[in-house]
């Protein structure tokens, strides 16, 4: 019983709560304890999931399926598998960590940002769990309102600005994605996600293909192109140093990476295989220019947050490499690297959003020896920094190694180049770390007594650092389920057999 | 898979880590003596297991292997598990690494008694402690990389310790970053590996390239010369070696520990654990014999102009891991282990007494500044004395039997040869030299600071290193050829895991002498030098500077190698990202093809402004009306198109 809604309360709670914030009464902080409660119950609720899933089964789980609209034919699908499983998790458990982050910091219009965040929790849960193409798309799309509205709302000073560059970068390109899902039904004449991929299966096997030469491949490239920008992947990066910037702290925790990356293997893997090989050179050139890209541009970066986005963009090109050399491994890895970047990113924009808190400024040479005044907030930040240049035992080393070491044969040059990336990562990240905590104290941390982390600051970070450790030592326990999905990624049934009858 | 009952091996790194996570979390609030307990109990208990397993060891059936029940990694294609190993040549480094750190640990608390972040101090030391024993445990290359980053960890936060010191940051920044260029050659070695091999564990790797005996060369040689890279890391030789006197910015505990008895002989280990594969590499173990032959020669002469105590040491010390290396290169494996293990306790020793000498003087660091300290601290003086004539390869002192058995096997090797021989003897005077100057400038002639009042450390200080003292004088005696009337047993101890087949066969006793002999002239001539300028004719080393400006400058400056590495490598970088990347291609092209829209993001900023004053309802209803006008559009428009 439980097993049927599931998926369909895990997703509509956020929203149902995100009325009632609505209809709460702007007094004390009635709306940020509602807010946490209906969190931690979403929280609650997503570790069904993998409570109850059923491992070593590669198909869809939790599914629930029936139409909605019958003209045109939109349905009512909702599953997950291993590429979603986690994500759904991720998303669920850093929600609570945001309404944290947030409880001091937005004190105004507050039932407009809680309103929001709600639906965005609803929004991205969506994506993961749709697998009706209509569907998807709508969760897409929601994703990005509450996100252009609160940086908008909510932005340092130039908040409209970033809002507009975030919207006009992220929706232009979704647009596209709409015309490839409407011409995809026009085809086909369904948007669901498991009959599009059979029916593109047998399509690209038969010689007798439905669809003209060349379509395929452009709609596939119509996919990518959104889900590239979302990620993003260089050179499509330009928004994201606004939106870190501008952003409140919830909002930029969540909004790169994982739904552009999670996309890119549901559709661009799942549903054009082929035409996904077709591009994989460019992508893995992209992929390696935006480690090496990334990771140099963050060095001489001088505000945290730009360092932060940049280095975003360097990491997530790993998940591009892992995904596109199309090796088990390197899909493992690269499925794992999108949760260590979910929540080592989320740490770190919430420690620099403390400091900012603090001192009111993102500007590395404003700072210098914080580590004396504040030492639990420098060694979390420290954690954090070695979480994300691969430090072994932490999570960030098991997705690295396994995208380098699984996309190594047949890409030996990209690799090389890549695995150079953990030289350069080190290089920002520690000589960050040096300005900001060590050395002496600059005149603005010596004049302005600053208290270290509170309660309600630890216990948004101490989570995510347990994490940090046990998915470090521990990656069985998630590469368990994401292996499934992984295996059928890196070699799905039709191209076995084109290759057979070749 | 044997009958030796379990050994539970995996507690000898973790109870350092519980040490480090009680010391990390609470020590801020306990009182020292409990700090120091936990640290001190915490590294005496995986001694103490050590120590049972060492008189066990010959009842076990080796090599012992062991694996936790969860592997750390596990795809369809590619396993990895927490699995360790003993044999000789593990037991032999654990029993270095927690018999010295142990001694060190207490040496730290009678050092760093005074110091603000006591606690913290402990923890990183426990901490590395944990890193140490997992890399020398590791049954595979995986878990010997936790153990390799894992220090680099340790030995970043503790160089680091006093934070607010810019030099001291700078260092521990600079080791690290260096260090990971090493990395760099170790991930892809591994890389290599698993394509080749499928699998990370030592017996796999080894034991499929055993398998094979036809394959020399080609791939092996790229793997060993990508894990050479990782060693020239780790153990600072040529060309990665620059962080390692910086480090010297660490207090000087962890100079003994970390930069000088365990970490930076995890290259050493590491090639020596990896024998087969370099064996089968006559190139790669050229590259290994000349880069440490190099190393130990250049570090040398730089160690001989210092006048700060701890980077004489220092120097020394790369210089020191340079013969190990040189040793490694002529696959005298075991002779760079036993090399490893005197040079453990002299040097370690060397720091601590060097570090009783700072404390004697109140912090005071520079030679120049010393003096006469024999009458004042005798027994520093006696137990640095041991260390020196050790390093010195006087015998019968521990460093003479090591050194002598790398510089025979050097000589008769065909991937080393007489050659680097030369360079290595050479290297003896020069050693000699530095040694005995640093002993002439510190504890003879008068003291030159004013108002000191030099005294010797607390027991806790002394006790540590009269124990070294005795061991850098006694501990080579282990492996005495049987030239000089041993038994040799260290090497046939380190048999079963580092015999090379095509080992140099040890030849007639007569020629061997003769190689003795020349080493300790040639030490004696150092000696010799170092007495002259530094206690006979005082003075004369200043002219002879002055008469060799060119040459002495040099030296000082180190070869100029930081500041050539800073011009030709950093600047350009960090250039090109400024002002290239960033500037041009990030603002310039990427952010300007975004603002196609530069001027109509203005515009539609000045329009959603209008919109923004009112409230937001009308905001998002603006949003959302824009988004059902696309999806409406698009659709119609393509049925439209598609009818």
């Amino acid at each position: 019983m439980l097993n049927d809604s599931i998926l369909t309360l895990t997703t509509f709670v956020p929203a149902a709560g995100a009325v009632v914030v609505a209809l709460l009464p702007r007094r004390g902080r009635i709306i940020q304890w509602f807010t946490l409660a209906v969190a931690l119950l979403t929280f609650g609720l997503t570790l069904q999931l993998p409570a109850h899933y059923v491992y070593g089964h590669p198909g869809f789980q939790f599914e629930v399926d029936f139409p909605w609209i019958s003209s045109p034919a939109i349905r009512y699908h909702l599953g997950v598998d291993g590429i979603s499983v986690w994500l759904v998790v991720l998303t669920g458990f850093l929600a609570p960590l945001g309404v944290l982050a947030s409880w001091k910091t937005i004190n105004h219009r507050t039932k407009e940002f809680y309103f929001f965040f709600l639906l965005q929790q609803t929004a991205m849960i969506g994506v993961f769990v749709s697998l009706d193409m209509f569907l998807y798309y709508a969760f897409w799309e929601l994703t990005l309102v509450p996100m252009a509205i609160l940086i908008s709302m909510f932005g340092r000073d130039r908040g409209t600005e970033a809002a507009i560059k975030f919207f006009i970068y992220t929706f232009l390109p979704s647009a596209l994605l709409l015309v490839a899902i409407v011409w995809l039904y026009a085809k086909t004449g369904t948007f669901d996600f498991v009959r599009l991929q059979s029916i593109l299966a047998q399509s690209s096997s038969s010689s007798s293909s439905a669809f003209p030469p060349q379509a395929l491949f452009w709609a596939s490239l119509a996919f990518l192109v959104a889900f590239a920008v979302k990620v993003p992947v260089f050179p499509l990066h330009a928004w994201l140093g606004d939106v870190f910037s501008e952003a409140p702290t919830a909002m930029a925790m969540v909004v790169a990476g994982k739904l552009g990356l999670y996309s890119i293997l549901r559709f661009n893997l799942g549903l054009f295989p082929a035409q996904a090989r077709q591009v994989a050179p460019w992508m893995i050139a992209l992929a390696v220019i935006g480690i090496l890209y990334g990771a140099l541009v963050a060095l001489v970066q001088k505000d945290m947050k730009r360092l932060a986005a940049f280095s975003t963009v360097s990491s997530l090109s790993f998940c591009i490499l892992g995904i596109f050399t199309f090796a088990v491994s390197g899909l493992d890895g690269a499925i794992y690297q999108i949760l260590n970047e979910g929540i080592s990113v989320g740490a770190l924009l919430l420690l620099v959003g403390f400091m900012y808190e603090r001192y009111g400024t993102y500007e590395i040479g404003a700072y210098g020896g914080l580590a004396k005044r504040m030492p639990h907030l420098a060694t979390l930040f420290v954690i954090t920094g070695l979480s994300l240049i691969g430090l072994p035992l932490l999570n960030g080393f098991v997705g690295e190694f396994l995208i380098l070491s699984g996309s190594f044969p047949g890409h030996v040059p990209w690799v090389a180049a890549a695995t150079a990336g953990v030289i350069l990562s080190a290089a920002y990240m520690l000589w960050m770390i040096q300005r900001v905590f060590y050395g002496t104290q600059s005149g603005m941390v010596t004049d302005l007594a600053v208290a270290d982390m509170n309660f309600r600051e630890h216990m948004a970070v101490w989570p995510i650092a347990v994490l940090m450790l046990l998915m470090g030592v521990a990656s069985p326990l998630w590469m368990r389920a994401i292996d499934g999905a992984a295996v059928k990624l890196a070699s799905p049934a039709p191209l076995v057999g084109m290759a057979v009858k070749q | 898979m044997n009958d030796t009952p379990s050994l539970h091996l995996w507690l000898i790194p973790v109870l350092p880590f519980i040490g480090f996570l009680l010391n990390g979390l609470l020590g801020s609030r306990l009182p020292k003596t409990l700090v120091s307990t936990i640290a001190l109990l915490f590294t005496a208990a995986p001694l103490a297991l050590v120590t049972i397993i060492a008189f066990r060891f010959t009842s076990l059936s080796l090599p012992y292997v062991e694996r936790l029940p969860m592997p750390w990694m596990a795809t369809p294609a590619f396993h990895a598990d927490f699995a360790f190993l003993l044999d000789p040549l593990t037991l032999v480094m654990l029993l270095v690494v927690t018999g010295v750190g142990f001694l060190i640990h207490i040496y730290s608390v009678g050092y760093m008694a005074h110091e603000e972040g006591y606690w913290r101090f402990f923890a990183y030391l426990n901490l590395f402690m944990f890193f140490m024993l997992t890399l020398v445990l590791a049954e595979n290359f995986l878990i010997m990389f936790v153990g390799w980053e894992g220090v680099g960890l340790a030995s970043y936060l503790l160089v680091g310790f006093y934070f607010l010191k810019e030099s001291a940051a700078d260092a521990g920044k600079k080791a690290f970053i260096l260090n990971r260029i090493g990395d760099f050659g170790f991930l892809l070695a591994m890389f290599l590996m698993i394509a080749h091999f499928g699998s990370l564990s030592f017996s796999s790797v080894f034991g499929a390239i055993s398998h094979h005996p036809e394959v020399q060369g080609g791939f092996l040689t790229a793997i060993a010369l990508l894990l050479l890279l990782g060693a020239t890391g780790k153990s600072a030789q040529i060309p990665l070696y620059i962080w390692l006197p910086d480090a010297m910015e660490g207090p000087t505990p962890v100079s003994a520990l970390i930069h000088a008895a365990t970490m930076v002989t995890a290259g050493v280990y590491m090639i020596a654990r990896s024998h087969v594969l370099f064996d089968r590499s006559p190139f790669a173990l050229g590259v290994v014999a000349i880069i440490g032959a190099a190393t130990a020669l250049f570090a040398a002469t730089v160690g001989m102009v210092q006048t700060d105590i701890k980077r004489v040491l220092a120097y020394s010390t790369i210089s020191q891991l340079g013969y190990m290396f040189l040793a490694c290169g002529a696959a005298a494996y075991s002779a760079a282990i036993f090399h490893l293990v005197t040079h453990a306790f002299f040097k370690a020793l060397l720091f601590l007494a060097a570090g009783s000498v700072i404390h004697a003087l109140g912090g005071q660091q520079d030679m120049r500044a010393m003096g006469g300290l024999r009458t004042a601290t005798p027994i520093t003086f006696w137990t640095m004395s041991s260390a020196v004539f050790a390093i010195s390869g006087v015998p019968p002192f521990s460093g003479f039997f090591s050194k002598d058995a790398i510089l025979y096997q050097t000589f008769v090797s065909p991937t080393a040869g007489p050659i680097l021989w030369v360079v290595g003897v050479v290297t003896v005077s020069l050693t000699a030299f530095y040694m005995f100057r640093l002993w002439y400038l510190t504890f003879f002639g008068a003291i030159r600071t004013k108002d000191a009042h030099p005294h010797e450390g607390p027991w806790s200080m002394l006790v540590p290193i009269m124990i070294l003292g005795v061991l850098a004088l006694a501990g080579g005696w282990i492996g005495i050829p049987k030239a000089l009337g041993g038994g040799d047993q260290f090497a046939h101890f380190l048999d079963p895991v580092l015999h090379v087949a095509s080992a140099p066969a040890s030849s007639s006793g007569n020629q061997e002498i003769w190689f003795s002999v020349i080493s300790v002239a040639m030490a004696a001539i150092g000696w010799f030098f170092a007495d002259l300028l530094y206690r006979r004719k005082p003075g004369m080393a200043d002219r002879l500077a002055e008469r060799a400006a060119g040459v002495y400058s040099l030296l000082v400056n180190k070869y100029w190698i930081d500041q050539i590495y800073t011009g030709l490598i950093v600047a350009p970088l960090l250039f090109l990202s400024r002002y290239l990347l960033w500037g041009a291609v990030d603002r310039g092209v990427i952010n300007g093809g975004g603002s196609l829209a530069a001027g109509s993001m203005r515009g539609l900023g000045a329009l959603v402004q209008r919109v923004q004053s009112g409230n937001i309802r009308s905001y998002a209803g603006w949003l959302a009306v824009g988004a059902a006008a696309l999806l409406l559009i698009t659709y119609f428009g393509f049925s439209m198109h598609l009818s």
